[in-house]
């Protein structure tokens, strides 16, 4: 049995990255992810990691480009407005496949917004936040003791597939307080990047005749070679040239949609029989959940869908229920932004009802459950 | 146990946050409770109306905030006015008897105890006003026992100040448990 704590979000979000072996973060606080920061400066130095807090957002994201390059598992954490500025490093990672996390407690914007509310506004940015066709992972827990365990996850799909992967929740589960159980090590899995077999002389940092994730070796420990943000070759060095450019962006897109399986995660809460289903994720998914319940209570056949991995999105299991359902109902934090994927997979076979809200509170049970019965 | 609201609310600056999260440690990590502590407050360090919330259940919390409230704390007018709409018929709303003068009426039961005049006059530090709340609604919820409310209180405050948050926490109980005898 692990040790138990009454934690917030983002402190088990801090928790779970201590406990994947991350020794290094880079950040510039703000609200409401500052937590994440604090837990990491007074932890970090214990376990002869490292905090640096940088001038700004973007070169904090940098930091942890470079951290991760020396070998330390980084993290960054930020909101809105931060998570922005990090875009084009967000974008220089997935290139240079440099494993590595970024989360992002989101409030409501745009702009500085709300910086104290929730919002769930910035999930689209997630998978388009920065410019160029480019492999995402993002995980969206809802629950203290999942935030732990998801970014846990986060390092390992980082590690493993050598891609930086976000962490999407809201200001109410960042800022909330649960029960938690950490667990002893070696419950969880820890995974660490592939890294070479060769001797530095032979070492292609890019070499990718072996399999989609290259082995890549930690600096200062005697391998040298070349990273660009510029498409490149087997070497590092930049190639602009076809079929590489073509066949190294594929590679990159592959290490993610061939493994969907793996890295696809949700709850499915009673949608075996459901005439309508609640897609929903963070705190959105929680509030659909109490929702489920009462409809059922009422004798409505209703189901909840939550992802876990919002990321590459869950398309297969959004159009088996679509084909099942009379309706899904979407609720989310944002003047409708998720609805479009849920839409793009139900392709019309059945009714997709969104429900909106920008005002700083959640979306309530009452407000889910009014239209689960609209769409019945 | 089924479903229970708390709702500490007041001033920004007042602990009521703290208040919550050690009433919320009580109940999961001394009494092996569910409880969800989350909170509502603005951008500003000091001042406008904070909220701070603790939902006890004996299943999985979901839906983190309260609704329908049993018991709502008002250290201040403002809160009071703003939040004590969702206090649940036959719930309870807590009031500093000085600083809220302007009760609202509805279905549900008023108890006014003076606060933190117990914590300024009787303690001798208005900043445990706090801890005597705490003290009082732990005496009128009945859902967390007060040794673990004490055992939270004290893992919680700085050192030094323990003597003085446990007598604010015993005088909140007894001030509570004297006006409902």
């Amino acid at each position: 049995m692990g040790k138990l704590k009454l934690l917030q979000g983002n402190e088990a979000c801090a928790e779970g990255a201590l406990y994947a072996g991350c020794t290094f973060f880079a950040g510039y606080p703000i609200t409401p992810s500052t937590e994440v920061a604090e837990f990491m400066a007074r932890s970090l130095p214990k376990i002869g990691g490292a905090f640096l807090q940088m001038e700004d957002e973007i070169a904090a994201m940098a930091a942890i480009i470079g951290g991760s390059l020396a070998g330390a598992k980084s993290l960054t954490a930020t909101s809105g407005p931060g998570f922005s500025l990090k875009q084009e490093n967000i974008g220089f990672a997935a290139l240079t496949e440099v494993p590595c996390v970024v989360v992002n407690v989101m409030r409501g914007g745009p702009s500085t917004g709300v910086p104290t509310g929730p919002g769930q506004s910035d999930i689209m940015q997630c998978k388009w936040g920065t410019h160029g066709d480019h492999p995402v992972i993002c995980l969206t827990p809802a629950y203290v003791q999942e935030i732990f365990s998801e970014t846990v996850r986060a390092f390992n799909l980082a590690e493993k597939y050598r891609t930086p992967v976000i962490i999407a929740f809201d200001e109410i589960v960042g800022h909330m307080r649960e029960k938690i159980e950490i667990p002893d090590k070696g419950v969880l899995p820890v995974e660490d990047r592939p890294k070479p077999a060769c001797k530095p002389s032979e070492y292609l940092p890019y070499d990718d005749s072996k399999g989609d994730v290259p082995p890549m070796a930690n600096f200062f420990e005697g391998y040298r070679y070349h990273v660009t943000g510029l498409n490149h070759g087997p070497d590092g060095f930049p190639v602009n040239a076809s079929p590489r450019i073509h066949t190294d962006e594929l590679r990159l897109m592959r290490k993610v949609e061939a493994n969907r399986k793996e890295i696809i995660r949700y709850e499915d809460y009673m949608t075996d029989d459901a005439e309508v289903v609640v897609f929903a994720y963070g705190v959105s998914g929680r509030s659909g959940k109490t929702a489920v319940e009462a409809a059922r209570a009422d004798g409505i056949k209703a189901g909840l869908f939550r992802p876990l991995t919002i990321w590459p999105f869950p398309e297969e299991e959004v159009a088996s229920i679509a084909s099942r359902v009379k309706g899904i109902v979407v609720p989310e934090l944002s003047l409708g932004q998720i609805i479009f994927e849920v839409d793009r997979c139900a392709k019309g076979r059945c009714r997709v009802e969104g429900i909106y809200r920008v005002d700083g509170d959640p979306i309530t049970p009452s407000q889910i459950l009014a239209k689960i019965k609209e769409v019945k | 146990m089924s479903r229970y609201e708390i709702r500490f609310s007041g001033s920004g600056g007042q602990g009521l946050i703290l208040a919550g999260v050690i009433f919320a440690e009580a109940a999961t990590i001394y009494d092996r409770k569910n409880a969800v502590q989350s909170q509502s407050y603005g951008p500003e360090a000091r001042g406008g109306a904070s909220k701070s919330e603790v939902i006890l259940s004996d299943k999985t919390i979901d839906f983190p905030k309260a609704t329908a409230i049993d018991l709502q704390l008002s250290l201040t007018q403002e809160a009071c006015t703003k939040y004590y709409k969702d206090v649940k018929e036959s719930g309870t709303l807590l009031v500093d008897e000085d600083f809220v003068t302007d009760v609202p009426q509805g279905n549900f039961k008023v108890i006014r105890l003076p606060i933190i005049r117990t914590a300024s006059e009787e303690i001798g530090k208005a900043f445990v006003a706090n801890i005597v709340a705490l003290g009082a609604i732990t005496a009128i919820t009945q859902q967390v026992s007060i040794d673990s409310v004490e055992k939270a209180v004290l893992s919680r405050v700085p050192k030094g100040t323990e003597d003085l948050n446990k007598k604010a926490l015993m005088a909140g109980y007894n001030l509570a448990k004297a006006r409902m005898s």
